[in-house]
């Protein structure tokens, strides 16, 4: 396990971050422990999903983001909404599927987001498919000049999807300025880590995509906002992407539901020592950065602010039926609009305009190997640079932080496959010609016998057809030529049906 | 239909005469890229290599690799990174190499695209588009048409179009529409038939069926190549006295559902035909419309010639068995218009 922070390697928090990051992560506590009521009084729709033990991890690396950056929450995230600054009001109405939810009900729980003020992207049931989409939030991003950072979160479960794969394939490629937290939880339902993944650090697992990662411990707030304020640092430098894992423990179920039984007590009694908020309290009163009055004060406004939250969100209907009906399309009710930080004539010819090949110098791997002179598989994995930026110094480290860099990742150089060296091949005359040409050779054997496709073709003789009617016979529904047919009072006759034959309408 | 060669290695955009549906496509692209700087194209092979079919040559060299965005083999990682940037206000369009391989990314087309705007009002304003289709002896990986899963997804727009022209005013109109829109090219179409372009900046409506060819005897109802097919079989019924009104749908989600009851009040009798499988297919879809809207007009029963329930197989025997054609268009409208 890794150790916590301690003051010395801590950024410089003013007394007034160190408060905050206090009120979202006992904001986040107080609300989720006021929906388990909820929910156990039957107000909530559907299931509720306790982040309770894992509050440090979302509101330690929202915090180190701006306001213009993007987050994807998890279902998990609650405190990185509060710490976005989405209202409690939002996540009781979401759970209680109400009207004045930013769903209108469509959707609940923290499936919700906020394109325009708040730059949040609504997460969906399936793990991993928001990686993709940070990373396009990303690109799209410095596209257009804005110079933010796209952050979201992963399970340990999520982690094995092919979606975050793939995303951090492009994220990768793209070098683009993306933080993805692997909020390690120890489970994913009732499976534990160690029978998802055979390796120890899902950190390990950047290293892989030439991306840089660290580990840190997920209980410990200082510590996980001193990493996000670094990985997010990078990207903006345009160093990214990064991947961070922290260390955690889901302390309830998987939802309400679920008891968590499966989960050893030794396990459980391990991670109540090290309660992040009771951790954290700790560390304010240790370095005196508050004291009994301040925490009273910030404790009793919370319960100010969630006693208005929840009256208002009980209080509200839920959607009428015809809503249900809405917003399949976007008919004009949304403007589309690109917010440029750039001139948009560096994006369009004749600027954007360049020489569509590729060079020596976009294939390092083949550059190393004609260097070095030799056979550039052998000898690549030794001198190749490593592709993505070096890690930050060790001297820049937190004691919490554990660092795993990309090793110098050999790439395979690109060698002459032998076949295509030796150039063609002599016929061998035991082979069977392949008639692939137009040429006299080719034209003879298409001709010859021995040609396959000069066999008679495998056919049938033509079916009889065995189901025929004559044309006048039918008259099976009620178009005009079926009028002829003993009419009704409306001329409408549906001849299989009785009840036409007596005139039905 | 005239046949002309393949040109792989243009460059440039032809501006005037008769151009191919590759050229029409490309045309729309660099118009569209040229007029809009918040349109992206991102897809595999895009770039230097200007894509599978080269719809996408000639882009890199105009406007830079920040435009251009070349990825790796990696569909949901493409869908995903297109639907992120469209939050920010890009219109990205993204290029399936073959229109089979979206079934890769089938849960980030269907649950994060599709859904976006009705659950959160959050509209994805991204075009994916990529050869479809079969008759060019693909392969069972390399001809479906997988239209019909996404007409049953709520929140997609789908187009298919069967001539140049509609190609490129289509492709235009699903660039500006703020919705997601999935835009199906049949490659045996890429190629095979030349056409001039309307000149200016004209647009095609998404959602609107066009009637290729008036007729009283029947409706034949089909789209993309099979719409030139069903017009092969409207000469060839001509000549026995069946006059076929021929529609060609263009657009198949929203469904144009006006002009096909407005012309089967008109003949009274309804042959659909499409290329991709039959259960499941449209024609069910049309068939049901029909009976809930113009069963009055009915003569005879609502006849189908599709695909076989079969993936799509290799070789030319196969695929020209399991493929529906002029013959059997024309056998099925024969016994049709005996009712």
């Amino acid at each position: 396990m890794t150790q916590p922070a301690t003051q010395a390697s801590a950024p410089a928090l003013t007394r007034e971050q160190h408060l905050d990051l206090y009120y979202f992560m006992q904001l986040n506590r107080q609300l989720e422990e006021r929906m388990v009521r909820l929910f156990r009084q039957n107000k909530i729709v559907g299931g509720l999903y306790s982040s309770l033990g894992q509050e440090a991890v979302s509101v330690g690396t929202c915090y180190a983001l701006e306001k213009r950056d993007w987050i994807a929450p998890m279902i998990r995230n609650i405190g990185a909404l509060l710490v976005k600054g989405v209202p409690p009001r939002d996540i009781f109405t979401q759970h209680m599927a109400k009207f004045t939810s930013p769903t209108l009900g469509k959707d609940g729980t923290s499936h919700f987001g906020d394109l325009k003020v708040r730059h949040i992207v609504s997460p969906i049931s399936m793990l991993g498919d928001l990686i993709p989409v940070m990373t396009g939030v990303a690109m799209a991003g410095r596209y257009l000049g804005q110079n933010i950072v796209a952050l979201t979160w992963i399970g340990d479960g999520g982690s094995s999807t092919g979606a975050f794969h793939e995303g951090l394939g492009l994220a990768a490629s793209q070098r683009a300025p993306f933080v993805l937290i692997i909020e390690n939880n120890q489970w994913a339902y009732s499976t534990p880590v160690s029978r998802q993944v055979p390796i120890q650090n899902l950190a390990d697992r950047g290293a892989a995509y030439g991306i840089a990662s660290v580990i840190v411990d997920g209980n410990d707030v200082v510590a996980v906002y001193q990493a996000a304020k670094e990985a997010v640092n990078e990207c903006r430098a345009g160093r990214g992407p990064r991947i961070i894992e922290v260390k955690t423990m889901r302390m309830r179920g998987h939802a309400q539901h679920d008891p968590a039984e499966y989960v050893p007590k030794e396990m459980f009694d391990y991670w109540k020592a090290r309660d992040p908020l009771t951790l954290y309290e700790k560390y304010l009163t240790e370095n005196k950065i508050w004291d009994a009055a301040a925490k009273s004060e910030i404790d009793a406004r919370i319960e100010r602010e969630l006693d208005v939250e929840q009256k208002f969100a009980e209080d509200s209907p839920l959607p009428p039926p015809e809503l249900a009906e809405e917003g399949v399309y976007c008919d004009g009710c949304h403007k589309i609009e690109a917010d440029w930080k750039r001139a948009k004539s560096e994006v369009t010819p004749p600027k954007s305009s360049i020489d569509p090949t590729w060079r020596l110098k976009d294939l390092p791997a083949y550059t190393q190997a004609a260097i070095s002179g030799g056979n550039g598989a052998k000898n690549s994995a030794a001198q190749t640079q490593t592709p993505v930026p070096a890690p930050v110094a060790a001297s820049s480290a937190s004691p919490a932080m554990q660092k795993t860099t990309p090793a110098a990742t050999p790439e395979r150089a690109e060698t002459q496959p032998e076949h295509l060296a030796a150039g063609v091949a002599a016929e061998d005359p035991a082979v069977p010609r392949v008639p692939f040409g137009r040429g006299p050779k080719d034209k003879a054997f298409r001709q010859s016998p021995e040609n396959p496709q000069n066999k008679p073709a495998y056919s049938r003789a033509p079916k009889e057809k065995s189901f025929s009617r004559a044309p006048q016979e039918k008259s099976f529904s009620k178009g005009p030529r079926n009028k002829s047919f003993g009419k009704n009072a409306q001329g409408k006759p549906f001849t299989k049906n009785p009840q036409d034959k007596q005139g039905r309408r | 239909m005239s046949h002309t060669a393949p040109n792989l290695s243009s460059k440039t955009v032809p501006t005037s005469g008769p151009i191919t549906m590759v050229d029409a496509i490309r045309q729309a692209m660099f118009e569209e890229m040229e007029r809009d700087p918040a349109v992206v194209a991102i897809g595999e092979d895009i770039g230097v290599y200007g894509g599978a079919f080269k719809v996408t040559d000639g882009l890199l060299a105009k406007f830079g690799r920040e435009r251009v965005i070349e990825t790796p083999i990696a569909e949901t990682a493409i869908i995903g990174a297109a639907c992120g940037m469209s939050f920010l206000g890009l219109r990205p369009v993204a290029e399936m190499q073959f229109i089979d391989f979206i079934a890769c990314c089938f849960n980030q087309v269907t649950n994060f695209v599709a859904k976006s705007h009705y659950l959160w009002g959050a509209p994805v304003p991204m075009v994916i588009r990529g050869p479809s289709g079969g008759g060019v002896h693909g392969g069972p990986f390399h001809s479906a048409n997988p239209e019909m899963y996404f007409v049953h997804t709520p929140g997609l727009k789908v187009i298919y179009p069967s001539t140049p022209s509609d190609a490129k005013g289509l492709l235009k109109s699903a660039i500006r529409d703020n919705n997601p829109v999935l835009f199906f090219e049949h490659k045996y179409l890429y190629r095979r038939l030349k056409e001039e372009m309307p000149p200016g900046d004209y647009t095609v409506p998404i959602g609107k069926a066009i009637v290729r060819r008036p007729g009283r005897d029947l409706t034949i109802v089909s789209y993309a190549a099979m719409a030139h097919t069903a017009m092969e079989a409207a000469v060839e019924l001509a000549k026995e006295g069946i006059e076929a009104e021929v529609i060609d749908l263009r657009t198949l989600l929203p469904l144009d559902k006006d002009t096909i009851l407005n012309s089967v009040k008109k003949t009274n009798k309804l042959l659909v035909v499409h290329e991709d499988t039959r259960t499941g297919g449209i024609a069910g879809e049309i068939a049901a419309l029909v009976f809930e809207g113009a069963f009055d007009d009915l003569d005879g029963p609502v006849a189908r010639v599709t695909a076989l329930d079969t993936p799509v197989p290799y070789s030319p025997p196969l695929e020209e068995r399991f493929l529906p054609n002029t013959e059997k268009v024309v056998a099925a409208a024969r016994e049709l218009a005996k009712y």
